[in-house]
């Protein structure tokens, strides 16, 4: 049993968040060329090679960045649906999709190829309109796609759980990656803003929801870490931890806005404040594939109907 | 990062399931924290059973009589001891605190005295830290020891003091200078409990059950050569102690609390559960996975870095509070059969007993105040609240 990143997974993430930190908005192509559209594309399709591991640090990463931009959709949720060639365009920049499971489609601002899921094949879908939405979160739009038909089967619907792993897998990264940054932004400011002639950190109500932040967060990044590694090695529990680590994480990540906002007082309360945005994604997360409720239900029935650990 | 046995720690894991399976006494089955004293005959010779296996000690260096094994040997014991509803080792504070005490601040003479009869539960010891007035606040330590010539001379009272009762030794932190100041002019003595002048009444706590005492210390005369660190330097090793209290026992907190949501889910399962139950059910399953990697992912950093981190603080105060909700859930579950104890009530009343008991772990090993401060200033780096 070891539960720790490889030195090379540490190594992925410092050049993560440093390539981010200074390019807030990379292109797709920037993405590809950095190698990480291709993260988990076998290396004769032009891609990385890499497993479900790597892949789920570049998403925690851009989750904390906030990139916007169709990389959740595209190589999270579309690539186990996409036929070889089509995981080649993706490596090498030239395509991003997003696959459409209910109305509500992710990026479609920005995807070139929308996929659909219809009896029992994933289709590409043609001669379509999009319509976009109006929507908080600027950093990730959501719009409907009107009309269009069926084009090309790009695989069968048995992949459609192995899909949904993945998805709800990296939308817990990024929300680690969420409220990580949002904790980060409370812990510096409550150091340094002084009222009553201390520093507001120095107070126990301040301090001590920020720790429980931190706790519930851990909690989360392990939930994360573990449904990632399930994944990566086909592990028969990966839909359960999974289904665990987007409900905890996306409660966490909402929780650590709100707790960040609060003891930042009014600055945290304005537009030009990053928590605006955060907090804004972290929503967006919990809300998204399917709500904590909706994961603790399935979880229970597991547990309690099916006898599932 | 790989979370499956090797296969050599699958076929340790399978030998320790094995072993439990036929060893561990029907009548102890399910035994918490704590002795009563009728049962302290068989919580020794299952101890005993255990040294004998091998299984106590399991990290401890085998110079000392350990199995000079690996943490995630411990931890595979811890899990699986803990679905097994085996008892705890009684010599929990002398394995969990004492020993790995004097095993880095003990002179030769006293790694020789006292470690080897700890893990044969030859020998039990207590903790005396607490005081009346020295609580969360353990610099305010009052009880005084006082040097006359080869040997100390020890006044002052102790409190909630666990396994005192039944002790052959303590680990006392006491004020050797008594014109210093909280972390300053402290001495570490290991204590006989034999020893004349040393009188301990046990406490009743809330659920009936009497595991703490007071100690009230009259002129205890104790050799110098049970100092264990420096004279005046007690204060760092207080808190080598109370790291490893804290630090290593996640797994096994874990352990526990699995059992636990596992009777919660089967008697949702025989009872029935509402919506909003089986809600608050699956929020405990993802709470105790997420412990569990957690306490994971800190062993394996333990492994490299050989100290206990601050993620002991985080495990310990996160089981507390999930110890409490999980209990609590399962009396909600019960409805009025809630009500009853001991024989009257379903499964003997075990759930009524966890919930009371569990309002005791919010406190001990440090509160949960004073454990999240820990986490605010030592891990997130905040200034000091006081
Ligand atoms: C079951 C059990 C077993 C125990 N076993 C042992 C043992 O074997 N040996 C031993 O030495 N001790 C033992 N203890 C004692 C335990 O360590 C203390 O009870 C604990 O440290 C709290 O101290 P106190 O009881 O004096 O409470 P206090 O320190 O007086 O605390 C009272 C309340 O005030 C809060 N508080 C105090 N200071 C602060 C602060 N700075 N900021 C915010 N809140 C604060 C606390 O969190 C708590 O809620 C045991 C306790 C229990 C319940």
């Amino acid at each position: 049993m070891d539960a720790s990143p490889t030195p090379e997974q540490e190594e992925l993430r410092a050049q993560a968040r440093a390539f981010l930190e200074a390019t807030p908005e990379p292109t797709w192509g920037a993405l590809a060329e950095l190698g990480w559209t291709g993260v988990g594309v076998a290396e004769e399709l032009g891609g990385a090679g890499l497993g479900f591991l790597e892949q789920a640090v570049l998403h925690e990463e851009l989750g904390r960045a906030l990139t916007p931009g169709p990389f959740y959709g595209t190589v999270a949720v579309s690539l186990p649906a996409l036929p070889a060639d089509d995981q080649a365009a993706v490596a090498a920049g030239e395509a991003s999709w997003a696959l459409a499971l209910g109305p509500l489609v992710p990026d479609l601002d920005s995807v070139t190829n929308v996929a659909v899921a219809g009896g029992d094949g994933v289709y590409e879908l043609v001669r379509f309109e999009r319509e976009l939405l109006a929507t908080h979160d600027a950093t990730r739009p959501l719009g409907v796609v009107v009309g269009g038909e069926a084009g090309r089967r790009l695989c069968s619907t048995e992949v459609l759980p192995e899909i949904r792993r993945r998805s709800l897998t990296a939308l817990a990264l990024e929300a680690c990656g969420v409220g990580a940054r949002a904790l980060e932004l409370a812990v510096s400011y409550v150091g340094e803003r002084e009222q009553f002639g201390r520093p507001i950190g120095s107070y126990q109500a301040v301090a001590h929801p920020l720790a429980t932040t931190f706790m519930e967060l851990e909690l989360a990044r392990s939930l994360a870490l573990g449904a990632a590694w399930a994944i990566s090695v086909g592990d028969g529990r990966a839909g359960l931890l999974a289904a665990a680590a987007k409900a905890q994480a996306g409660e966490a990540a909402v929780a650590a806005c709100e707790r960040s906002i609060q003891a930042h007082g009014g600055i945290g309360f304005t537009w030009e404040h990053p928590l605006q945005r955060l907090i804004k994604r972290a929503l967006w997360i919990r809300s998204w594939e399917a709500s904590t409720s909706a994961l603790r239900a399935e979880i229970a029935t597991r547990l309690i109907d099916e006898g599932g650990w | 990062m790989d979370l499956r046995d090797t296969p050599e720690e699958a076929a340790f894991r399978s030998t320790v399931r094995d072993w439990l399976a036929t060893n561990v006494p029907d009548e102890l089955r399910g035994y918490g924290f704590g002795v009563h004293t009728d049962d302290l005959t068989a919580l020794r010779a299952w101890s005993a059973s255990l040294h004998a296996a091998g299984y106590a000690g399991l990290t401890w260096p085998a110079e000392y009589g350990g199995a000079g094994a690996t943490l995630a040997h411990q931890a595979i014991f811890l899990e699986e001891a803990a679905l097994a509803e085996a008892p705890p080792h009684v010599g929990v504070i002398g394995l969990g605190m004492a020993g790995p005490t004097i095993i880095t601040h003990g002179t030769p003479e006293q790694k020789a005295r006292y470690l080897a009869p700890i893990l044969s539960a030859d020998e039990i010891w207590c903790q005396g830290f607490s005081e009346p007035d020295a609580g969360s606040d353990l610099a305010g330590v009052r009880a005084s020891a006082r040097r006359e010539g080869d040997r100390f001379v020890v006044d002052g009272q102790k409190v909630w003091s666990s396994y005192a009762h039944v002790a052959d030794h303590c680990i006392l932190l006491t004020r050797s200078d008594p014109s210093s100041r909280r972390h300053e002019g402290l001495t570490y003595l290991i204590l006989d409990m034999h020893a004349p002048g040393v009188e301990v009444r046990p406490l009743r706590q809330l659920t009936g059950d009497a595991e703490f005492n007071e100690i009230f210390l009259s002129g205890v005369e104790v050799p110098v050569a049970s100092v264990l660190g420096e004279v005046g330097g007690g204060w760092q090793v207080a808190m080598t102690t109370l790291l490893h209290e804290r630090g290593t026992l996640g797994i096994a907190l874990v352990s526990r609390l699995e059992l636990a949501l596992r009777k919660l889910v089967s008697l949702a399962r025989d009872r029935g559960a509402t919506t909003l139950q089986r809600d608050a059910i699956a929020r405990e399953w993802v709470e105790l996975e997420g412990l569990r990697l957690t306490a994971y992912r800190s062993l394996s950093a333990l492994a490299r870095t050989g100290v206990p981190g601050p993620e002991g603080s985080i495990l310990k105060l996160q089981w507390s509070e999930a110890n409490q909700r999980v209990t609590a859930l399962a009396l909600d579950l019960l409805g009025p059969d809630a009500l009853l104890a001991a024989g009257n009530a379903p499964y003997g009343g075990w759930w009524q007993q966890q919930q009371l008991r569990s309002r005791g772990n919010t406190i001990e090993a440090g509160t949960s105040e004073i454990l999240r401060s820990i986490v605010a200033e030592r891990v997130l780096g905040l200034p000091r609240s006081r």
